[in-house]
């Protein structure tokens, strides 16, 4: 475990948030909705915590909470990912009829 | 085995930011989703070898069968759906993001509340305590308003509910949650029914937040929440000290404000105006105006006649075409024009539809090449010179009383400059006013024609009129 103290988490939010700001800053009007959905599907990392939350439950109770967590956080990342490869799959249709 | 970890983690990370970047571009979109998808495959997989995990093979079980049953509905809806009802899909999705932000919170602060904490991996510090209560908040609102707005934009709930008083019951129950999350952020002994009372009423406050909020702002909504489980993810990454969460969900966080500020922007409201008023309310009797003229209804045999015999035909689709999934058939129309000679360009306005870029996704869909479809600056001098401008299930998106009436409640808001084509055929399913119920003058003007019908059928209409002169 890497130890992530006060201020290096301070300068890591700063600069994610400046990273997020300006990807999308040049997204065309068309890919707004995929985007929307892409980056939908991006937080769907919130499967990582709760997998490691899951995995450390000792009640009966943090067990139920943490199967939630789980179930729900793989449904954004899988509902997320699918939505956005049809949208974006269709971006591709000119290129198939040539 | 940690640095492994942190290095899959660190590359995850790079894989979203790029994956993002790359979905940026039309040309790379496809490529830029799945570099995202590896990232998150390995960065789920590693977190099965964090410390603690493979300890308890109960919990491995129950994490396995977890993961099965949400993925596989997940998929399961997400291929089923269609197009048309991809946004409130995207809510759901969203919502379960914040409802397992908030989950997680949930967990720690449960463990706080037995006494379980201090023998557990994550003993929390102050700092983290406060944020996890803060990501619960955002995350639990999150969830049940993305709820609400799916269930809005699904049609399960139509009616906008308004309680009595409502403004005031929403701020007391924002400010009863804030002091119940305070007391639990700051204590070192934290009661197992103060946790409890504080998640129903943030999942509470979620509901009252988004009931009062019309369907045709739901896409504002959306793209707000989106942002909202953003930083739920990323302050629970703070809790469990995983970068990765802090550094995707602060990306979708900042990107997710950035586009609803874009969003607010293309429908000329302020923010704040969406999210704590609702349309109607803020300027009904003030706009109402004479409207010279009547409305000119059009046989689809004779709208056909005039569109065949044009030069150039600018097609403005709104959410009516959504609705009726008329865009195979307007696909349909525009080949047929094509094929005799007829230039035919579509107008897309930034808040056609549900959300921006959703007229784009159900055209393309259709198999219209994005080099025809135009957005507001580029295709508005066009108007002029066409020779017929087709509003298909648009309305306030081409009301000139944007531009002229200052008491509009929609003055100043960018519109498409349809009443300047030379003649105007609008499909409507009937005579009412779109979602604002502001009258729009286009259907009044002289050189408009109204040709109603559902969008699919009205589409179906022209196009057999036009194969009838073949």
């Amino acid at each position: 475990m890497i130890e992530i103290g006060g201020f290096t988490a301070l300068y890591i939010f700063m600069l994610s948030a400046f990273t997020g700001y300006e990807v999308i800053s040049r997204v065309p009007v068309i890919l707004h909705t995929p985007m929307m959905s892409g980056s939908n599907f991006i937080h769907g990392i919130v499967l990582v915590g709760a997998i490691v939350v899951m995995g450390g439950a000792e009640s009966p109770l943090e067990q139920v909470i943490g199967f939630i967590a789980v179930a729900l956080a793989a449904g954004n990342a899988v509902g997320g990912y699918v939505a956005t490869v049809r949208m974006l799959e269709m971006f591709n249709t000119k290129d198939k009829k040539g | 085995m940690d640095i492994f970890i942190q290095i899959i983690y660190f590359s995850a990370a790079v894989l979203f930011i790029m994956g993002l970047k790359k979905m940026s571009s039309p040309v790379t979109a496809t490529g830029g989703i799945v570099w995202a998808g590896i990232g998150m495959v390995a960065a789920s997989l590693v977190a099965f070898f964090e410390p603690g995990v493979f300890d308890h093979m109960g919990n491995l079980v129950l994490i396995i069968i977890a993961i099965s049953v949400g993925s596989a509905i997940a998929y399961i809806t997400a291929k089923r759906v269609q197009m048309t009802d991809m946004p409130q899909m995207i809510a759901i999705y969203n919502g379960m993001g914040g409802g397992a932000a908030a989950a997680i919170a949930a967990v720690e602060l449960v463990k706080m509340s037995t006494g379980h904490g201090a023998d557990g991996a994550h003993e929390m510090t102050g700092t983290a305590q406060v944020l996890a209560v803060v990501g619960a908040l955002i995350g639990a609102v999150s969830f049940s308003g993305s709820a609400i707005a799916f269930a809005k934009l699904q049609g399960i709930m139509k009616k906008t509910i308004r309680l009595p008083m409502h403004m005031v019951i929403n701020l007391s129950l924002f400010v009863l949650t804030l002091i119940a999350g305070v007391i639990i952020g700051f204590s070192d002994d934290v009661s197992f029914q103060l946790v409890l009372l504080f998640f129903v009423m943030a999942l509470a406050f979620g509901v009252l937040f988004t009931t009062p909020i019309g369907g045709a702002d739901m896409p504002v909504v959306i793209s707000l929440f989106n942002a909202f489980t953003g930083l739920a993810v990323a302050f629970e990454g703070f809790v469990l000290e995983n970068a990765a969460m802090i550094i995707a969900g602060t990306v979708v966080g900042s990107a997710g404000t950035l586009l609803t500020q874009l969003m607010a922007k293309a429908m000329n409201r302020p923010i704040g105006n969406i999210l704590f008023a609702s349309f109607g309310s803020d300027g009904g009797a003030a706009a109402e105006e004479e409207i010279e003229g009547s409305m000119k209804e059009i046989q689809g045999t004779d709208a056909a006649i005039m569109m065949a015999y044009a030069e150039k035909v600018i097609i403005v689709p709104g959410y009516g075409m959504a609705v009726a999934q008329a865009q195979h058939k307007v696909a349909e129309l525009t080949q047929l024009l094509e094929k005799r000679g007829v230039t035919v360009k579509f107008a897309i306005h930034p808040v056609a539809g549900r959300m921006p870029g959703h007229m784009n996704v159900l055209l393309a869909e259709a198999g219209i090449d994005y080099d025809k479809i135009l957005d507001l600056d580029e295709i508005n001098p066009e108007f002029p010179t066409a020779d017929v401008a087709l509003v298909i299930g648009a309305n306030d998106v081409v009301n000139p009383v944007a531009r002229t009436n200052p008491d509009s409640p929609i003055y100043g808001m960018p519109i498409l400059d349809a009443d300047k084509a030379k003649n105007c055929i609008v499909i409507k399913r009937g005579k009412g006013s779109g979602f604002s119920g502001i009258e729009n003058h286009l259907f009044y003007a002289d050189n408009s024609r109204m040709l109603y019908g559902d969008g699919a059928k009205a589409v179906g209409e022209l196009v057999s009129g036009i194969k009838e002169l073949e």
